[in-house]
């Protein structure tokens, strides 16, 4: 008997007696008995002390750094204690989506907090219940502005992995997607207006960009409109405290990674896939969306709402096939913006800030560093040298620290967040310094 | 009203030389319950005899609505988009609409399409 299914002999018996069979194996006497698996090849199982000692092993493999310096999609930022020791809780960790919605009024709530929070942090005016990550809300954003037009334009320097599941959801709906290399490290104007037709569908960029600079998403929202374009921004959730909101600078859709807001970074996920828009777009976003209204007696009661959009009633006429969230990591992202506030937000936001252009202006005033890109950028930046060597990697990796990420023979891109100090950026320094 | 002529797909047609006024029939605004929601097409989308123009959401599903007739839209009430019960509350009033004829459908008189839906 498997140490999972709860019943007793006895609970078998009375069972078996009622639908008026011997045994298990009588349930399948309609199976071909040629198909009826006589013995699984696996092994005996292990003793729960076993299995701990070899995932130990296992995971004795990883390296955990103390510093981390690198980004480009994925942010170490600090995960207040709270964050954790809620999102851990058994009724939110374990719980599934809820199939009868208004029953679970505790979750449709977090979830209402959730897009609310996410309209204060972009500004726009509707947030749907989140999507899985910011591939996914790109791709999603794109399945959005797609109605008469069919062409998708990325401007500039947009991560490469946001970029390539784009690319999956174009070629589903047969849309043609156009990139503009940057120019300089941000978009190309002049090129991007070249590219933009009467058949562009919208025109997608990010800022800060994968180059960590900030570029003039006023300009490219306007010149995106100008051809009747719609403009899609890729924001980032902690920049968003002291940049112009996406609403501020014109978007139509505003999609950003969540994970920077309470989730570790995880090797990759799970993570967060936020997805708002303008009023005039709500009919056509994907996924949940949870409304408030009253219940019969006049009490403030929450439901899924506008679901005539979702597959499960349009069906093939649906614009999107996805029908879930990651409610998890939306809830982690609701206790996190509740804990710092508006004002720890701003914080966590300037600590990146000097502490990046601090790291930035010591390593180009080493010899043989300089940093590859004018402008202003927020806590990422990319520095051209011949120094970044496998010893200096070597030299970091002894020191704990994981230092920016190579994207070819000469560039990196590093990054900065609230948590480095300023003894380990100085060794970073020093670290590069004594490289001849 | 005594002038409409009705598809087998509940539609009304008001026809004015190459003109048509396309809307729902009473039954089926009926049928379909509170709407909440019309998706209206655009100015200048051709429409074909049979097919899908536009849907239509009540509180738990979406219908199509099927073109009666053959044309180019040239108006689209936007009045609506914000109050889609008029359908519901005056459904011969509430024309979706008008279009550059090309070609019509089989369509009934009243009497005809009254004796079709019971």
């Amino acid at each position: 008997m498997s140490k999972y299914t709860p019943h007793t002999k006895e609970d078998l018996e009375i069972m078996l007696k009622a639908v008026g069979i011997n045994s298990l194996d009588e349930l399948y006497q309609d199976a071909p008995k040629e198909l009826i698996v006589k013995e699984l090849k696996i092994n005996e199982g292990m003793s729960q002390m076993a299995v701990e000692k070899a995932f130990q092993k296992i995971t004795a493999q990883n390296k955990v750094y103390d510093t981390i310096l690198r980004g480009c999609g994925a942010y170490d930022h600090y995960i207040p204690a709270p964050v954790a020791a809620l999102t851990g809780r058994s009724e939110f960790l374990t719980a599934y989506t809820p199939y009868q919605p208004e029953i679970s009024q505790g979750i449709l709530q977090s979830i209402f907090e959730y897009q609310t929070l996410m309209c204060e942090l972009s500004g726009m005016d509707v947030s749907n219940a989140s999507v899985y990550d910011v591939g996914t809300a790109v791709g999603e954003a794109i399945t959005m502005c797609r109605e008469r037009r069919n062409k998708v334009v990325v401007a500039g320097a947009v991560n490469p992995q946001t970029i390539t599941v784009a690319k999956t959801y174009c070629k589903a709906g047969d849309t043609q997607i156009i990139e503009i290399a940057p120019k300089n490290g941000v978009v190309d104007i002049e090129a991007l207006k070249a590219a933009i037709d009467a058949d562009t569908a919208c025109v997608i960029a990010q800022c800060p960009n994968f180059f960590g600079l900030i570029e003039d998403m006023e300009a490219l929202a306007q010149i995106s409109h100008e051809k009747g374009a719609k403009f899609v921004y890729i924001f980032n959730p902690i920049a968003a405290t002291v940049l112009s909101t996406p609403k501020e600078c014109g978007a139509d859709i505003a999609v950003a990674e969540g994970q920077p807001l309470g989730m570790p970074i995880s090797f990759g996920g799970p993570y967060l896939g936020i997805l708002t828009c303008n009023e005039k777009m709500t009919r056509r976003m994907p996924g949940r969306v949870v409304g408030q209204t009253v219940d019969k007696n006049g009490k403030r009661a929450f439901v899924l709402t506008l679901q005539a959009r979702e597959q499960h009633i349009r069906r093939e006429k649906a614009l999107s096939s996805i029908c879930s969230n990651q409610a998890l990591c939306a809830l982690t992202a609701v206790i996190y913006l509740s804990l710092m506030g508006k004002e720890g937000m701003r914080q966590v936001a300037d600590a990146c800030i000097s502490k990046a252009h601090y790291l930035a202006e010591q390593l180009s005033a080493v010899k043989g560093i300089k940093l590859k890109y004018q402008g202003e950028f927020f806590n990422e930046f990319a520095i051209e040298t011949d120094k970044y060597n496998k010893k200096v990697t070597d030299t970091l990796d002894k020191e704990g620290i994981l230092g920016g990420l190579k994207i070819n023979d000469t560039d990196s891109i590093w990054c900065v967040t609230e948590k480095a100090d300023k003894a380990t950026l100085d060794k970073v320094v020093s670290i590069f310094k004594e490289v001849k | 009203m005594k002038n409409l002529l009705f598809s087998k797909s509940h539609e009304w047609v008001k026809i004015e030389g190459n003109k048509a006024t396309i809307g729902l029939s009473d039954y089926a605004q009926h049928e379909l319950g509170d709407i909440v929601y019309i998706n209206l097409p655009s100015i200048g989308d051709k429409i074909t005899i049979g097919e899908s123009f536009t849907d239509v959401e009540s509180v738990k599903a979406v219908s199509e609505v099927y073109s009666p007739v053959s044309g180019t839209i040239t108006a689209v009430n936007d009045e609506l988009e914000s109050q889609p019960e008029l359908i519901n509350n005056a459904p011969y009033d509430a024309w979706i609409v008008t279009v550059e004829l090309s070609d019509k459908g089989e369509l009934m008189t009243k009497e005809e399409y009254e004796k079709f839906c019971k």
